[in-house]
C-alpha cells in the first residue's frame, strides 16, 4: 500500500515537473511566468498539494519523499529564473528593436545669445592683463578739459589738440578722445602707493566718421609706475600681451613716436598675423601691423599725478579695441561694429 | 610735407632708394605715409621717330611703321591716322606698363609682328599741354626737337620721387628741407650740404632802412619782423629746376619773385612775404585789425576781420592778413620796381583762429601753427638776397629787424646713467656721444654727464627725456631688450562691481539675448520720450543733429537696432545693451555729468522654427522669465508691480520693477500707439539701473541641508476672475501654507469653455513637507481645505472640478 503510494506520489511529482517544465518553454510572458509560478509552488499549488500528502507516509519514507519534491522544487525555480531571464533579455531586444530614431534630426533649441565682438575682445585683453597682475581702473567718459589734455601735458592751444577732434559739451567740459585720462585719475587716487599697475579699458570719442572710424569707439589703457621702471619693461609686456592675444609665435617692433604725455614714445607694430611677417595684403606687404601706441610716462604727466618724477619712473601704452578685433576677426568695415546687423553679431 | 627726393639729394649724401629712404625715416621715427614715384608708367616709354609708314598688307585700316628709338629700329603696327614720317612720338616698348595700366605685350595684327605701342595722350594720363595740335586725332605728337630714345618721363620732367612726410606736432623743424637733410643725415651718418644760411648764428650785412620803421603793437602775437627791400626787380618767370621743385611739393609757380618766397619757405621752413614797396605808405604796422575793417585778399575776395585778427598795415590801410593771405593791394604784379620781402614771427595760436575763421589754410598758415625758428628769421633773408641775385631778380639794398623777444638757447643736461636705466639698455658714453654727433648737436662731456646745446630749430627738445628719444631712436629701438618689470608683485583681479556687469552679461547671454553696443549719442525728442530731457546733455558740436544729445535712456538706441533689423527680415529680435546713461544736474554744465550704468533690452518676434519645439514668443513672459533668472541669479528680491503712470507701456502689460522698495526699472510692451513711430509690432522691453542691483546682490550663498522625510503632492485648481492677480493668490497661499508649504507653483492658467466668462482657472501644485517627521495624509488634507476656504472667502474663488 505504501509503495503503492509512494510510487504514485513520486509519478505525480515528476509529471507535475516535465507539465510545468513544458509549459515554462512555451509561455511568453512575466505575468504567465508568475501565473504559473503561482500555480505549481503557490500556497495552493499543485506541487505544494502533493507536499501536504505525504504526511500518510511512513517516517522512513517522509524524509526520501522530501528530498525529491526538494530536488523537483529547486529544479524548477532554476528554470524560472532561466526562462526569466530569457524573457527579459527577448522583451528588451524588442524594445531596442522598436526604439529607433532619426539621430540625424537637429536637438533641442537651447537659447544661445552672442557677446558683442567688441566685449568678446575687451574681455580677453583684460584677462591677459589680469594675468599679469594688472588691476582694471575706470573713468567717466565725460571729462573735463583738465584731465582729458591739460594733466596730459596738452595745454590749451597745444598743436598737438588738433590730432584729435573732440566732441565738447562746454568750453571746459567734452567727450574724452582717449582713455589717458583715467592715468592721471588713477595716480590721483593712488599717490604715494607703488607700483601703479592699471588697464582701463573705455569709450572715447572723436568726430569723424568713415569705413575706418566711428565717432564712439572703444579704448584700453595701460599705466605701470613703480621705482625703476624701464622701456625694456614695456616692451616685455606688450611682447607677452601680443604674443597672448595673436599668438605664440609673434613678434613685436617700436618704431618712434609721438605722445605728448609719454617720452620717449613708440609705435607698435606686431609681426603679421596672416602671413607671419614675409609681407601680404593684411600687412599692406611690409610683414609688420600697427596695434598701439605707447611709451615712458612724461615727467610732468608723473607730477600732475602726484608722483615724483626723479623717484619713479612708469610706461604708458593706448590700444583701439575696435581695430584690433578688426584684425582678429577679419572685419574690414568698422561701421559694422556699431551697425549691430544681428546677421552680423550672430556669427561670434 | 612733400619731399622731393632729387632735391634732398642735393642736400645731402644719399645712396638709398626712395623706399629704402622712406623705410629709414620711419624706423626713425618720422613717418613716410606714401612714396610717389612720378615716373610711373614711363619706365619703358621712349621718344621714336617714324621712320616710313606703309600700309598693312592685309588690312585697310592699318599701318605698319618702322620707328627709330635710337639705338634700333622698331616695327609697331598702328590704326592711327595723324602720323608723317618724321613725327616724334611717344613709343610704349615691349613690357611697359602704362599709366592707364595697360600692359604692352608683342603681338602679331593680321601676320605682321608689331613690338610695341605708339600712344595717345590719354593712354599716357596726359593733358593738351603737351605735343602738337594734330595730337588731338591719335598719337601724341612732339615738337621736332624731342630727343630721340631720351625716356619719356625723363623728358616730362618726371623722374623724380615724392616721399610725403606725415609728421607728428613735435616735429615742425622737418616742414624745412634742410631740416629733413638734417635729419636724414642723422639717421644714415651721411654728410649734409646746406646753403650756409641754414647755420646756426648767421649775420646778414646789409644798410639799415631808414625810409620807414616796423611797429609791432602787440609783442605777445608778433616775437620779430624783418623786412628786407629790394629794387631794380626785374618780374620774370622762374627757372626750370624751380618751378619742378614747387610743383613736387604742390607748390604752383607763378613768377620770380613770389616763387623764391615759396622756394626759400620750402627749404628753409620760414614762410615769406613779398609786399610791392611802393605801395606801402609811411611805416609798417602790425597790429590788431579795427572792428568792422575790411582787407581784399589776393584771392580777389573782400573780408571783414574778426577784432584780434593780425594784420600787416601800412599808416592808411591793411596791406595784409599776416601770416594767412596778402591783400590784394600791395600784390606783387608785373610792373612792380621794388619789393619789402617779410620774415616774421606771428603767434601760432593767432594765425590758427585766423585761418580757421576765414576758412583760409596754407603752406605758410601751416608752418606759423606749427611754430617756426624765430632765431633764423633774419638769415632766412640772406637765403632770398642770394637767389634774386643769381637769379637777376632784384638787388637787396637794405634790412630791418624788428626783434621783441627771442626764445633763449636751451641747454640740457643728458645722463648715460639715467638713460641707460630709462631705457633698459646698458648704453656706453661712446655712443652717446656718437648720436649727438650724428645729430650734430655742440655739446661737453664730463663723466658720462653730457651737457647739450639744443639748435634753435630743434623746439621739441626741452627735458633730458626728449634727448633720451634721440638717443633711443638714433642707435635704434630694436636695440632695447624685453625685460618684466622688477617691482613687487600684484595681484590681477576685477573688483566686485567689474565682476558684477560680467556676469550679468554672461546671463543675459546666456538665457539668448544679443549683445548690442550703440553709440551714446541719440536724437534729442527719442531721448527726452524714454529718458529726461531735463537732464539731457546737449553737444555743442555733434556729427549729425540726430546725434545731437547724450543718452538718458538705452531703449531708443535699442529700438532703433530692433527696427533697422526688421526692416532688413532680421524678423525675430532679441538684443540687450550694457551701458551708461548720462544726466546732467544744471543747464549749461557746470560739473560732469553722473554716468548711471544701465542694463535694457528689446525683444520682438519668436524664436525660431523647430521641428520638435514650439517657438517661444518674445513676449511680456519671455522678458519677465529673463529677468527672474536674472534675479535668482544674483539672489535678488526683485517683484513686479502694475505700472504707474505709464504712457509708453502698453497699460495692461506693463511693470514697474521694485527692489527693496525703490523702484529700478520698468519692463512691457510698447504702447501701440508707438509701434508706427518705431516700426516694430508687439515689442516688450526692459530697462533697469544696475547700482541699486549691485547694492543688494547676495555674495555669499547659505546652504540648507536637503530634507530626509518625504513630501505630499497635492494640486489645486480654482476659478477666480480675469482681474485677479495670480501673485496675490499665491500670497495667500503661502501665508496659509506656513511652514509645511514648501513650494507653490502655477502650472496651468486657463480661459474658455467650461470656465466661465471673465475668469480663469488657476491651477497650483503644493509641495508640503517637514524636517522633522513624516507628514500623514490627514493633516496635509486639513492644510489643503483651509488654503481653500482661505482663497475662496478672498478672492471669491471656486474650486474647478
Amino acid at each position: 500500500m505504501d509503495l503503492e503510494r509512494v510510487i504514485y506520489l513520486k509519478s505525480e511529482i515528476l509529471r507535475i515537473r516535465e507539465e510545468a517544465l513544458k509549459e515554462l518553454r512555451e509561455l511568453d510572458s512575466p505575468e504567465a511566468l508568475q501565473e504559473l509560478k503561482v500555480k505549481v509552488l503557490g500556497k495552493k499549488g499543485s506541487l505544494t498539494a502533493l507536499l501536504r500528502q505525504m504526511g500518510s507516509l511512513s517516517a522512513e519514507e517522509r524524509p526520501i519523499m522530501g528530498q525529491v519534491v526538494n530536488e523537483v522544487r529547486t529544479r524548477l525555480e532554476q528554470a524560472w529564473e532561466e526562462r526569466s531571464e530569457e524573457l527579459d533579455a527577448m522583451a528588451l531586444q524588442k524594445r531596442l528593436a522598436t526604439e529607433q530614431i532619426d539621430i540625424t534630426l537637429p536637438g533641442t533649441r537651447v537659447a544661445r545669445g552672442h557677446y558683442h565682438p567688441l566685449t568678446q575682445v575687451i574681455e580677453e585683453i583684460e584677462d591677459i592683463f589680469l594675468g599679469m597682475g594688472f588691476q582694471i581702473a575706470e573713468g567717466p567718459e565725460i571729462e573735463s578739459d583738465y584731465y582729458n589734455f591739460e594733466a596730459l601735458n596738452l595745454p590749451k592751444e597745444h598743436p598737438a589738440r588738433e590730432m584729435q577732434d573732440s566732441f565738447y559739451i562746454t568750453e571746459e567740459i567734452l567727450l574724452r578722445t582717449q582713455t589717458s585720462p583715467v592715468q592721471i585719475r588713477t595716480m590721483e587716487k593712488l599717490h604715494p602707493h607703488l607700483p601703479v599697475k592699471i588697464i582701463a579699458p573705455g569709450k572715447v570719442y572723436r568726430n569723424d566718421d568713415d569705413a575706418t572710424h566711428s565717432p564712439m569707439f572703444h579704448q584700453v589703457e595701460g599705466l605701470v609706475v613703480d621705482h625703476g621702471i624701464r622701456m625694456s619693461d614695456l616692451k616685455g609686456i606688450l611682447l607677452n600681451f601680443s604674443r597672448e592675444m595673436f599668438g605664440e609665435s609673434r613678434e613685436i617692433r617700436l618704431r618712434p613716436s609721438f605722445f605728448p604725455f609719454t617720452e620717449p614714445s613708440a609705435e607698435v607694430d606686431v609681426s603679421c598675423m596672416l602671413c607671419g611677417g614675409s609681407g601680404c595684403r593684411l600687412c599692406k606687404g611690409t610683414g609688420w601691423i600697427e596695434i598701439l601706441g605707447s611709451g615712458m610716462v612724461h615727467p610732468k604727466v608723473l607730477e600732475m599725478g602726484g608722483y615724483n618724477p626723479q623717484e619713479v619712473t612708469g610706461f604708458a601704452f593706448g590700444m583701439g579695441v575696435e581695430r584690433i578685433a578688426m584684425l582678429k576677426f577679419g572685419i574690414e568695415d568698422m561701421r559694422l561694429l556699431f551697425d549691430n546687423d544681428l546677421r552680423f553679431l550672430q556669427q561670434f | 610735407m612733400k619731399v622731393s627726393l632729387e632735391w634732398l639729394r642735393e642736400l645731402v649724401d644719399l645712396d638709398q632708394s626712395a623706399e629704402e629712404l622712406a623705410e629709414t625715416l620711419t624706423r626713425g621715427g618720422i613717418e613716410v605715409e606714401n612714396v610717389e614715384n612720378l615716373n610711373k608708367g614711363f619706365e619703358k616709354v621712349v621718344i621714336g621717330e617714324i621712320v616710313s609708314l606703309t600700309k598693312h598688307p592685309d588690312a585697310d585700316r592699318l599701318l605698319v611703321c618702322a620707328v627709330n628709338v635710337s639705338q634700333e629700329e622698331v616695327t609697331i603696327v598702328t590704326g592711327a591716322q595723324n602720323l608723317l614720317t618724321g613725327d616724334r612720338i611717344p613709343v610704349a616698348l615691349v613690357g611697359a606698363n602704362l599709366p592707364n595700366d595697360l600692359s604692352i605685350r608683342k603681338s602679331k595684327l593680321r601676320g605682321v609682328v608689331s613690338l610695341g605701342m605708339l600712344c595717345s595722350r590719354e593712354e599716357l594720363l596726359l593733358d593738351d599741354t603737351i605735343g602738337l595740335d594734330r595730337s588731338a586725332d591719335g598719337i601724341l605728337i612732339l615738337p621736332p626737337t624731342a630727343p630721340i630714345g631720351e625716356n619719356f618721363g625723363h623728358y616730362l620732367g618726371l623722374e623724380d620721387s615724392i616721399l610725403d612726410l606725415e609728421l607728428y606736432p613735435n616735429r615742425p623743424d622737418c616742414l624745412a628741407m634742410v631740416n629733413v637733410a638734417r635729419e636724414v643725415a642723422s639717421l644714415t651718418r651721411k654728410k649734409p650740404h646746406l646753403p650756409k644760411w641754414a647755420e646756426q648764428n648767421q649775420v646778414l650785412s646789409l644798410p639799415v632802412v631808414t625810409d620807414f620803421r616796423i611797429i609791432i603793437e602787440d609783442q605777445e602775437l608778433c616775437w620779430r619782423y624783418a623786412g628786407l627791400v629790394v629794387e631794380d626787380v626785374h618780374i620774370a618767370p622762374s627757372p626750370e629746376w624751380m618751378q619742378r621743385r614747387l610743383k613736387a611739393a604742390g607748390v604752383r609757380p607763378i613768377s620770380n619773385i613770389v616763387d623764391i618766397t615759396n622756394y626759400v619757405m620750402l627749404e628753409m621752413g620760414q614762410p615769406l612775404h613779398a609786399f610791392d614797396r611802393d605801395k606801402i605808405e609811411g611805416d609798417v604796422h602790425v597790429r590788431p585789425a579795427h572792428p568792422g575793417e575790411k582787407i581784399v585778399t589776393l584771392d580777389g575776395v573782400e573780408r571783414t576781420l574778426q577784432t584780434h585778427t593780425l594784420l600787416i598795415a601800412d599808416d592808411s590801410q591793411p596791406l595784409g592778413v599776416a601770416g594767412v593771405m596778402g591783400g590784394l593791394y600791395s600784390e606783387v604784379t608785373k610792373d612792380t620796381k621794388r619789393l619789402m620781402i617779410e620774415s616774421a614771427h606771428f603767434s601760432s595760436v593767432s594765425i590758427r583762429r585766423t585761418s580757421r575763421r576765414l576758412g583760409l589754410r596754407s603752406e605758410a598758415s601751416n608752418r606759423f601753427e606749427k611754430g617756426i625758428d624765430v632765431s633764423g628769421i633774419v638769415a632766412v633773408l640772406g637765403r632770398v638776397c642770394d637767389l634774386l641775385i643769381d637769379l637777376g631778380a632784384g638787388r637787396p639794398v637794405a634790412l630791418v629787424d624788428e626783434v621783441r623777444h627771442l626764445p633763449s638757447r636751451r641747454q640740457i643736461t643728458l645722463s648715460t646713467q639715467h638713460t641707460s636705466t630709462v631705457l633698459g639698455i646698458e648704453l656706453k658714453i661712446s655712443e652717446i656721444r656718437q648720436v649727438l654727433e650724428d645729430l650734430n648737436f655742440e655739446y661737453k662731456e664730463n663723466n658720462g654727464l653730457f651737457q647739450v646745446e639744443i639748435p634753435t630749430y630743434r623746439s621739441d627738445l626741452e627735458i633730458e627725456e626728449d634727448l633720451m628719444e634721440e638717443v633711443a631712436r638714433l642707435i635704434g629701438y630694436d636695440r632695447i631688450p624685453t625685460t618684466l618689470p622688477q617691482g613687487d608683485q600684484t595681484q590681477g583681479r576685477r573688483t566686485p562691481e567689474q565682476e558684477f556687469r560680467r556676469r550679468l552679461r554672461k546671463v543675459l547671454a546666456q538665457s539668448g539675448m544679443d549683445e548690442v553696443l550703440t553709440y551714446t549719442f541719440t536724437r534729442a525728442e527719442s531721448d527726452a520720450q524714454w529718458g529726461s530731457a531735463k537732464h539731457q546733455v546737449p553737444l555743442l558740436n555733434p556729427l549729425r543733429e540726430e546725434l545731437g544729445v547724450m543718452r538718458t535712456s538705452l531703449i531708443p538706441g535699442l529700438l532703433d537696432v530692433a527696427a533697422r533689423n526688421v526692416a532688413r527680415r532680421n524678423m525675430d529680435v532679441s538684443i540687450f545693451e550694457i551701458g551708461n546713461t548720462y544726466w546732467g544736474e544744471e543747464q549749461p554744465l557746470k560739473n560732469l555729468p553722473r554716468e548711471e550704468l544701465r542694463v535694457a533690452a528689446v525683444a520682438v518676434g519668436k524664436s525660431e522654427r523647430h521641428w520638435l519645439n514650439q517657438p517661444v514668443s518674445y513676449d511680456f513672459y519671455y522678458l519677465k522669465g529673463i529677468m527672474e533668472g536674472l534675479a535668482l541669479e544674483f539672489g535678488l528680491k526683485l517683484e513686479f508691480r502694475v505700472a504707474e503712470n505709464q504712457s509708453l507701456l502698453h497699460p495692461g502689460r506693463s511693470a514697474d520693477l521694485y527692489l527693496q522698495n525703490q523702484c529700478v526699472g520698468f519692463l512691457g510692451e510698447i504702447h501701440p500707439s508707438l509701434e508706427k513711430e518705431w516700426g516694430l509690432e508687439r515689442a516688450v522691453i526692459f530697462e533697469l539701473e544696475l547700482s541699486t542691483l549691485f547694492k543688494w546682490i547676495r555674495h555669499t550663498v547659505r546652504a540648507h541641508s536637503i530634507p530626509r522625510f518625504p513630501a505630499i503632492l497635492r494640486d489645486l485648481a480654482v476659478v477666480v476672475t480675469v482681474e485677479t492677480s495670480a501673485e496675490a493668490v499665491m500670497a495667500k497661499i503661502r501665508k496659509l501654507g506656513g511652514d509645511l508649504l514648501q513650494q507653490v507653483e502655477i502650472f496651468d492658467v486657463y480661459t474658455g469653455n467650461p470656465i466661465p466668462e471673465d475668469h480663469k482657472s488657476l491651477a497650483f501644485s503644493l509641495r508640503y513637507q517637514s524636517i522633522e517627521r513624516t507628514l500623514t495624509d490627514e493633516e496635509v488634507n486639513l492644510l489643503n481645505s483651509r488654503i481653500l476656504e482661505g482663497i475662496q472667502q478672498d478672492f471669491g474663488a471656486e474650486r474647478r472640478k
